[in-house]
């Protein structure tokens, strides 16, 4: 991608101050500074308990420039819809709220109350940092966590039973106006989808890839590599759904073995080559689902 | 403006009257009333405010929480198992120091399911950093709705008024209800200490280290303990408009007084009765209602029960394990009186789940705290039947 095609679509000016304290190589913050880089200053984040709460930094300080709500873990979805209540019962139906959540708050312990807003419609942007795993607390599983990975509470020797749950199609069939998936290898197309998102009015949905490399056993010099690997093999297709109905690709997936973006993750290393197929095969047989939904709106 | 109306409509006047900015609530019996009529209030443009019709109280108290910050006057209600759900985000409105209101109808928690009266739901609340206050009348249930945003603001803490379940939240009485502009001298609109803001942002509620962690704690209960004198300024200016205060103690018919009925809720209006009649056969007997509960009236409760022979406290709550909650708290207020003056306290457990507390049975209580030098035992429970 060319410097002039960046600059085009991403503004230089950061929200997200140095000195934050995610690990190195983590994900997390790049995928935050370029959400806030879309939204600009007239922003407020609402964030429930996650990896974020401590990147965020401690009391008195904050990684943000912008207004921060820290909160209990399964209310992010709740908290937005009465901040943009507050703020629409003062006049300002401008600023945009945005609640920024991991896995665990999002798929687990906090999709009853994004269910319940997003079935309200309530007017704001959902955003899950998807991590595939309880990271804060020190790598448990989550329903986000894929097949077949170790996590504390999967050991190798009984990893992951369940496939990653579907939270896409869960969000599609609350038919809110807009949910997009996004990965920080692919910048631009994230920016543009917060842009786009932001124009939009009522519950809208992000949910972006983010490599954890203690968390997935990886270096941290291959954390945009593999968000870049789980796009192109199809792990991770980079989409979006309009009301619910229109499906759409807004990338290449050229498809290909997943063996090395397996391979390259030590939380899967105790996989037989067998397994590794069965994870392919499950990859294949969702890529045909997805392409379904894009081709028939189902 | 008289208006006969149930307690329940009582508390959704009162947030009328407020001009509260958001509300968000789930519906759970006996409290639904409240939030119905809110609802037509907001539909029929009478009531302005942003009502968001949440999945659960759990989030009804995090969007209210979110309507605080974000700099505006909040209210939502519930009951029992509500509230119980509610039990995280409780803590999170007063360490956050938001002035949520809540108005919570007293029901007794499961199981068995009961959806009758007892205190044991919001007593179960007691630490969570909210004040609380408990109400006798509709009319009382009206007055301390719209002071308790005045509270809650003034001192950055949340506030629970607390009305029990039937007695009060469906039975009908006259209410005064206090006009508009009135309301509004007394009460305008709120002017956030702290709140979300893009041209000031700041974090609220980040990370803490032990080293400032308590000092938080510290101004917290700095803000209880001045709630106490501000009640006080509040029911003087609300007063002044009304002609009306009740007092965080009200003493009843107290002067000389050798026995004292220690009361909360709605029980106070048949123990004023039975004093009355006790009082008109010549016995010395008192009442004293607490209406305030957190902050806990320490020094009040020790003035007037400071030096009265016995004082017997009626609890339709109860502490497994302990004893009743109010003559549990007073008693442990009661040690730093001097012992000579220190009464001989009965604690009475009683009308849990919605059972009736008759005049005969604060009848007899009275005559079972006359007729032994000692209580036999920290809870004295009246009326079990096995
Ligand atoms: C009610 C409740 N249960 C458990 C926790 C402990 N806890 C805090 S963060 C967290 C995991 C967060 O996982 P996720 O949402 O995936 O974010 P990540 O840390 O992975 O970025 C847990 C279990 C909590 N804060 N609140
Ligand atoms: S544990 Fe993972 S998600 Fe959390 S800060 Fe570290 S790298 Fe980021
Ligand atoms: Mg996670």
């Amino acid at each position: 991608m060319s410097q002039t095609i960046i600059k085009q679509h991403i503004p230089r000016d950061d929200l997200l101050a140095s000195g934050h304290l995610a690990c190195p190589g983590c994900a997390a913050p790049i995928a935050m500074n370029l959400v806030l880089k879309a939204l600009g200053p007239e922003t407020m984040v609402v964030l429930p308990a996650c990896c974020w709460s401590i990147i965020a930094g401690p009391w008195p300080q904050s990684s943000l420039r912008v207004p921060l709500f820290h909160t209990a873990f399964e209310t992010g979805a709740a908290v937005a819809s009465g901040i943009k209540a507050g703020l629409v019962a003062r006049g300002d139906t401008e600023t945009t709220v945005i609640s920024w959540a991991g896995d665990g708050g999002t798929f687990d312990i906090g999709l009853q109350a994004l269910s319940g807003a997003a079935e309200r419609n309530e007017d704001f942007i959902y955003i899950c940092y998807d991590n595939e795993a309880y990271m804060n607390t020190g790598v448990q599983r989550s329903s986000a966590t894929p097949w077949g990975a170790w996590t504390t509470t999967t050991p190798t020797n009984d990893p992951e039973h369940q496939p990653k749950k579907d939270i896409m199609a869960i969000m599609a069939a609350h038919r809110i106006p807009y949910a997009a998936t996004a990965s920080v290898a692919y910048p631009v197309d994230l920016v543009e989808k917060v842009k786009k998102a932001r124009t939009i009015r009522g519950t809208r949905f992000l949910h972006i890839l983010a490599p954890c490399p203690p968390g997935w056993k990886t270096q941290n010099d291959e954390t945009i590599d593999l968000a870049r690997m789980a796009v192109e093999r199809r792990v991770f297709p980079l989409m979006e759904v309009e009301n619910g109905g229109t499906w759409r690709f807004t990338v290449d997936h050229p498809g290909g073995s997943i063996e090395e973006y397996i391979r390259r993750q030590a939380r899967f290393k105790h996989l037989t080559d067998r397994q590794v197929e069965i994870i392919q095969d499950e990859v294949d047989a969702r890529w045909g689902i997805l392409s379904n939904r894009v081709e028939h709106g189902t | 403006m008289k208006k006969v109306m149930i307690g329940n409509h009582a508390v959704s006047w009162g947030v009328l009257r407020s001009r509260v900015e958001v509300i968000s609530a789930y519906p759970i019996t006996p409290q639904t009333q409240i939030v119905e009529a809110l609802s037509d209030m907001v539909a029929d443009g009478s009531l302005p405010a942003q009502y968001i019709k949440v999945e659960s109280e759990h989030s009804a108290m995090a969007a209210c929480i979110g309507g605080s910050i974000a700099g505006t006057r909040t209210f939502t209600a519930t009951s029992a198992q509500g509230l119980a759900l509610m039990h995280e985000m409780l803590h999170w409105a007063a360490g956050g120091r938001l002035p949520v209101v809540m108005a919570n109808v007293n029901r007794a928690m499961a199981p068995g399911w009961t959806i009758w009266t007892d205190q044991n739901d919001s007593l179960s609340q007691r630490d969570t950093g909210w004040i609380q206050l408990y109400c006798e009348t509709n009319q009382e249930v009206f007055d301390t709705t719209v002071q308790a945003f005045k509270l809650a603001e003034t001192v950055d803490l949340p506030v629970m008024l607390v009305l029990d379940a039937f007695f009060l939240s469906h039975t009908s009485e006259p209410v005064d209800v206090t006009e508009q502009e009135d309301v509004d001298r007394f009460l305008p609109q709120r002017d956030a200490t702290f709140k979300m803001d893009t041209s000031d942002p700041h974090a609220f509620g980040a990370l803490v280290r032990p080293d400032a962690y308590t000092e938080m704690r510290w101004q917290q209960q700095e803000a209880m303990h001045e709630a106490r004198d501000v009640f006080r300024q509040v029911e003087d200016v609300w007063e002044a408009i009304t002609g009306r205060r009740y007092g965080a103690v009200e003493a009843y018919r107290t002067e000389d007084a050798d026995l004292l009925l220690v009361t909360s809720g709605t029980i106070t209006s048949t123990a004023r009765t039975v004093v009355d009649e006790r009082r008109a056969g010549g016995e010395k007997v008192g009442l004293l209602k607490v209406k305030m509960f957190r902050p806990f009236p320490t020094e009040e409760l020790r003035g007037h029960l400071g030096g009265v022979d016995r004082v017997a406290v009626l609890d339709r709550n109860i502490s497994p394990g302990h004893g009743g909650i109010f003559a549990e708290e007073i008693r442990s207020a009661l040690y730093d009186v001097p012992p000579e003056d220190r009464p001989n306290l009965f604690g009475y457990v009683l009308g849990l789940g919605g059972r009736d507390v008759t005049p005969t049975v604060i009848s007899d209580i009275i005559d079972n705290c006359r007729s032994t030098a000692r209580p036999e035992r920290e809870d004295l429970w009246v009326g079990v039947e096995l």
